[in-house]
């Protein structure tokens, strides 16, 4: 929930700010009593009020283009004149206009299909995406029902804390061998790495969620004899929903950045081989590309979860 | 009100006979009452309680002995951390005693049930829940099986009712007033029909206007179910004009009953009257002499 919490606080401080801009104006073109203005401005709208009410949405504009529009554009602008200088000083890096250029290229046809070694970049963010969307469900299926469990019952916490604890750490690329070997094939090896890799935050996130239900709640399921199919979609479910979203968005981020080192050792088609490929090529440019392309879809994955996470939340 | 609602035991105070409060009540009378059932409704014989903590054993209550009559109003009073929330939780059942023995209507009391209901201190409704749906979790449960869907709505609305919230019976806890979640959740608890409702400072965190407020409607909600109860507060005011009997404890650790004191105030209690009468006073006092001068709490 980091991130939703981060985003709602600027824009707190904010609307506050703008809140306090308003009062000083108010307070300057009418200097009247603030009581009897008050009183005045509830029943007929005072001229002053009426100049206020005007001039907000022009005011608003402007607030929010200097609070939020114009910092993000200063860091792009930044970071793309540090690109341009290190690339400038340096051989074979391409700086910005040239890997523009290749972007336009590259994005204008995006699903042509030469075959498994040349696709387009479109057909090879679609199947990282799809590998993701696989080992990411089957994570979900397993993690999360498995977080209730551990969560709900000591025992079952006991049994698996040493399990878990030592698997965690583990670099999910340790296990692709491990996946070549049983599945022996690339594809579901690449599958079963994001699988195990984003499985751990959806169990531990779960299961922490399900360990802090207040004992309020516990109580009132103990006195009302509640049973334990209507304590999990009545108390635990509703509760721990907010803490499970946390872990689905910490695991979809895990997977998105596991995919590339993955496909890169297995190949196929996907974004991950498309950059080792192109390594071989040496085009740069479109690594870069890559690098952008991974980039805005890990953000726009965890956006859409944190954006789900909110509607579900009861608050 | 559902007709459902209602209880048909009789509160001991209605009938003549027997109904004379304790404080008044000749020997013999005494003993008759003694043998029936109703007389011992709950029931603590010898309790005693202990934790354990980190740094070893804590004795909660030490040789409670405690009768409780069906119909009566019982209020646990003492300083906070004397172990009175400990007495309600084991007769909820949602604590096992160390040693001791406790039953209601004659029976052990071996975990929660659905003739036990808590109201508890913080209100504990679900938030993701609205009024409406919190109370039908209880009723569901309790009665679910015997009666069909518009039965069920049926006694949810009118424990809303009762408590006089049907208004607002589609918003969520987090929209109406602590003083409103106090009453839905008097409402869970009565629409589980119990035979014993027990209270943890009910009112405790409201305040004073609205817990004056609540207090009446509690007494007029108690007098129409009938129902035995068992209420846990700090509030000398808030005992004496509720209550049969007073259950004053010692201070913890290994806190015990020092005193009962019957309140013999006739019923409907009106607390405008109240507030002027000598008996009443005088009962306040004693209260107050017990808590403030024979059990004072040691300066912390």
């Amino acid at each position: 929930m980091r991130a939703v919490s981060i985003n709602q606080k600027p824009m707190e401080t904010g609307m506050s700010n703008q809140a306090s801009n308003e009062n000083r104006h108010g307070g300057k073109s009418a200097s009247v009593h603030p009581l009897a203005a008050a009183a005045s401005a509830a029943p007929t709208e005072s001229p002053a009020s009426a100049e206020k009410n005007r001039l907000l949405p022009y005011r608003q504009m402007t607030a929010t283009f200097f609070q939020w529009l114009l910092p993000p554009m200063f860091g792009i602008l930044l970071f793309i004149a540090v690109w341009a200088l290190i690339s400038y000083q340096s051989e074979g890096l391409p700086g910005p206009i040239p890997t523009w250029h290749a972007a336009v290229a590259l994005f204008s046809d995006p699903f042509y299909n030469n075959g498994p070694n040349d696709m387009g970049i479109g057909w090879n963010i679609l199947s990282s995406l799809e590998r993701v969307g696989l080992g990411f469900s089957m994570a979900a299926l397993i993690g999360i029902p498995l977080g209730f469990i551990i969560g709900r019952f000591a025992f079952a916490s006991r049994m698996a804390a040493p399990v878990i604890g030592m698997l965690r750490p583990v670099s999910p690329l340790a296990w692709l061998p491990i996946g070549l070997l049983v599945f022996k094939a690339a594809d579901p090896a690449a599958i079963w790495v994001i699988f195990i890799s984003a499985i751990w935050p959806m169990i531990i996130n779960t299961a922490v969620g399900v360990s802090k239900v207040p004992q309020d709640y516990m109580n009132v399921a103990r006195v009302l004899k509640l049973s334990e199919w209507k304590i999990a979609t009545r108390i635990l479910f509703p509760f721990v929903l907010p803490y499970m979203m946390t872990g689905v968005r910490l695991s979809i981020g895990v997977a998105w950045l596991v995919i590339v080192a993955a496909e890169m050792l297995t190949g196929g088609v996907g974004i991950g081989f498309w950059v080792w490929d192109e390594w071989n090529n040496l085009n740069v440019e479109h690594i870069i590309i890559a690098i952008f392309v991974v980039g805005i879809v890990g953000l726009l994955l965890e956006q859409t979860l944190t954006m789900i996470a909110r509607k579900f939340s009861y608050e | 009100m559902h007709p459902g609602m209602m209880h048909s035991a009789i509160k001991p105070g209605a009938d003549g006979g027997t109904g004379k409060p304790a404080g008044i009540q000749t020997t013999k009378e005494r003993i008759l009452m003694e043998k029936t059932t109703h007389d011992r409704y709950v029931q603590l014989e010898n309790v005693n309680m202990s934790f354990v903590t980190r740094k070893g054993t804590f004795e909660a209550l030490r040789g409670i002995n405690l009768n409780i009559r069906e119909g009566e109003f019982i209020s646990v009073i003492g300083h906070s951390g004397c172990g009175k929330s400990t007495v309600l939780n084991l007769i909820a059942g949602l604590l096992e005693p160390s040693s001791g023995l406790l039953f209601c209507a004659g029976r052990e009391i071996a975990g929660p049930g659905p003739e036990r209901a808590v109201v508890f201190q913080n209100h504990s409704l679900l938030p993701w829940l609205t009024c409406t749906e919190n109370v039908h979790l209880a009723v569901e449960r309790v009665v679910g099986k015997s009666e069909n869907k518009a039965q069920l709505q049926a006694r949810t609305r009118a424990a809303l009712d009762l408590v006089g919230l049907s208004h607002a019976a589609e918003k969520r806890p987090n929209e109406i007033s602590g003083g409103m979640k106090q009453r839905v959740g008097i409402a869970r608890a009565l629409a589980m029909e119990p035979k014993v409702l027990l209270l943890d400072e009910p009112f405790g965190a409201l305040d004073a206007l609205t817990r004056a407020h609540l207090q009446d409607e509690l007494m007029r909600i108690m007098a129409k179910s009938g129902c035995t109860a068992v209420m846990v507060t700090h509030d000398v005011d808030e005992a004496v004009l509720l209550s049969d009997r007073i259950v004053m404890m010692t201070n913890g650790p290994a806190a015990s009953i020092g005193e009962i004191l019957p309140v013999d105030l006739p019923r409907p209690r009106k607390r405008l009257e109240l507030a002027e009468d000598t008996g009443y006073n005088h009962l306040r006092s004693e209260v107050l002499k017990f808590l403030y001068e024979r059990h004072a709490r040691k300066a912390a």
